[in-house]
């Protein structure tokens, strides 16, 4: 793995070898070839985007169409009363304005943290830099889900219990980002730093003033990664609070789930407003996830 | 700018042991990090390892009791259904994942396909959503009285599935649930790796008459195979730790069939207060975490230095 497949979003889909965009003259005898690709493609695209469809679709039904048949794609008298009252129903704008809170926090410390650590990764040279690395790489190999109980034990012992700082500050640790800017630091010249350095420059300023505006598309991309962790996060969040004031999104709708009888209504809106968050950011910022070569950490 | 540069060469002929003069910049700008990685993350490691040998409960005093722990795991047929129920989910997750994120891929960079670029924002869609709400949908889905999947049978003549109350069609119904959920990712994965391989490669083959089929074999699968591993590796891990899609979509039932090991760690140690023990449950997951990683490593770096 080279240094060059960091995220260049500009440059995303140009290395010119299999070029989507402009599709070759096919060859003869390729138009049989380019009906069964298309069509193979379009059957999958079918499977993976009519759940989605049929599922936000539902959502406007109103609830005694749910479950009427026979079932029909295009709800009769499309209603936004499920949203309604998934929105009014316990909480649940209290807990999509947690969620927002704790995302955006978390993700405004997780690339501080990330761009700090992965430019002294890259740019110094120290024994014992390179053995914090493989610490960070250790990170890998122990996911979350195998320290939860040490972890919220840890987490009750510092105080943070029943807090967004208990759930935010463990979450800011994370290996991908530092890797994401370590592969992109790696890929500016050292000469840059030297020349800086040769200009009187000191070293965090030659960091904050130079090298913070560079890494501003990973800046971007791992924010944008983070948010969505955390958005989606369930296990932690539903460990560290027990107060329903402070609950998440995630927790809002898996006790809806729980209940004796599960509203459905309710449900389908609570999960559709839930998506909106992040398939709204998605569409605005597609190339930098597009983009991203996620796991460049990963591969060398 | 030349000036410069050439001033630096002379300066220093070995960059890499000049810059290690420096110290307090570098700690500076790690010094976040590893306070959050000592208090998150070595601290837990290391309480965790020493309370799996104790009947840690939460709160109050506990006993040392060496390995008993780890003896009852091995005798308790709630672990050992939780652990065969997960290591059978990821048999048969990462292979389907693997398969279809590929054929992603490869439809979407195809030459020969129309509309890779939305196609794939539509496969990338599914990864956006949170495990809860994948769980929920195809709950929605696979409704055994409601659902659209019976509805469409039954419309055609056949008979209505168990989906939720047969246990094994019910991890079924994950198991595609997952991998409908990762394909978006893994499949970024597989474009990466394959926009890599140089194009000239298939331009020979094809001259040599090799057709998409034999192009694919003989040279798109040999040259992605690192990041295949990557794959493997990335999708084990996260099918052994899985939890939040089965708590949605079926809360890991019928009954308990369908507990996997998460869901008995956080149900030992959360709801029954035995830390201990569920310490000793989270260590076995980790060692075999760590086998499969290791495991990978080594195949990994053997295809690498063929």
């Amino acid at each position: 793995m080279t240094t060059t497949d960091i995220p260049r979003p500009a440059d995303v889909g140009s290395k010119g070898s299999i070029s989507k965009k402009r599709p070759r003259k096919v060859a003869t005898g390729g138009l049989r070839q380019a009906v069964s690709a298309t069509a193979l493609l379009w059957f999958m695209a079918f499977l993976y985007g009519f759940p989605v469809l049929w599922f936000v679709l539902s959502s406007f039904k109103p609830a005694s169409d749910l479950f009427s048949y026979p079932l029909t794609l295009v709800p009769h008298n499309p209603t936004l009363s499920g949203f309604k009252a998934a929105w009014d129903s316990a909480n649940f704008s209290q807990y999509f304005i947690n969620t927002a809170l704790v995302c955006v926090i978390t993700t405004i410390l997780t690339v501080g943290v990330s761009c700090c650590t992965g430019y002294a990764l890259a740019k110094y040279d120290n024994r014992w830099l390179k053995a914090f690395f493989i610490c960070i790489l250790a990170t890998t190999m122990l996911p979350g889900e195998v320290m939860l109980a040490p972890e919220f034990l840890v987490v009750r012992n510092l105080g943070l219990y029943n807090s967004f700082a208990g759930i935010i500050l463990p979450a800011v640790l994370t290996a991908t980002g530092c890797f994401m800017f370590r592969q992109f630091f790696l890929t500016v010249p050292d000469e840059l730093v030297e020349a800086a350095r040769i200009d009187g420059a000191k070293e965090l300023s030659i960091f904050l003033r130079i090298m913070v505006p560079l890494s501003r598309p990973i800046m971007l991309t791992l924010a944008i990664l983070s948010f969505q962790w955390r958005w989606n996060d369930y296990i932690w969040p539903l460990l560290m609070l027990n107060d329903p004031n402070k609950f998440t999104v995630q927790i809002g709708i898996q006790s809806i789930v729980g209940a004796q009888n599960i509203n459905w209504s309710v449900l389908l809106g609570a999960s559709v407003i839930s998506m909106i968050p992040l398939i709204a950011i998605f569409l605005v910022f597609q190339k930098y996830v597009m983009g991203a070569d996620i796991n460049a950490g990963l591969k060398d | 700018m030349t000036k410069r540069a050439s001033v630096v060469s002379v300066s220093s002929p070995s960059p890499p042991r000049r810059r290690s003069k420096y110290t307090l910049a570098p700690l500076v700008l790690i010094a976040a990090n590893v306070v959050l990685f000592s208090l998150f993350f070595v601290w837990p490691a290391v309480i965790g390892l020493l309370y799996s040998f104790t009947n840690y409960t939460g709160v109050g005093a506990f006993q040392w009791i060496g390995l008993d722990n780890y003896h009852n795991l091995f005798g308790d047929s709630t672990f050992y259904d939780a652990l065969t129920r997960t290591l059978l989910y990821t048999v048969l997750f990462v292979p389907l994942n693997f398969v279809v994120s590929l054929l992603a891929a490869n439809l979407v960079v195809s030459k020969h396909a129309k509309g890779g670029s939305v196609a794939r924002v539509v496969f990338f869609i599914p990864w956006l959503l949170s495990p809860i709400v994948v769980g929920v949908l195809w709950r929605w889905m696979f409704g055994e009285n409601f659902g659209l999947v019976n509805y469409v049978i039954e419309k055609f003549g056949g008979d209505a599935v168990p989906w939720q109350s047969n246990a094994d069609l019910s991890l079924l119904v994950v198991v595609m649930a997952a991998a409908w959920a990762w394909t978006g990712f893994t499949m970024l994965l597989f474009i990466a790796a394959i926009k890599n391989v140089p194009v000239s490669y298939y331009e020979a083959a094809s001259l040599d008459g090799a057709g998409p089929w034999r192009q694919f074999f003989s040279i798109t699968l040999p040259s992605i195979a690192p990041t295949s591993f990557i794959v493997i590796l990335l999708n084990t891990i996260n099918a052994m730790k899985e939890y939040p899609v089965f708590v949605a979509l079926n809360n890991g039932g019928p009954g308990t069939s369908n507990n996997l090991l998460v869901q008995y760690i956080y149900e030992t140690g959360f709801k029954r207060g035995q830390i201990g023990y569920a310490s000793a449950a989270s260590f076995v997951l980790m060692l075999i975490l760590m086998a499969v990683a290791i495991i990978q490593l080594i195949v990994n770096r053997r295809v690498e230095n063929r």
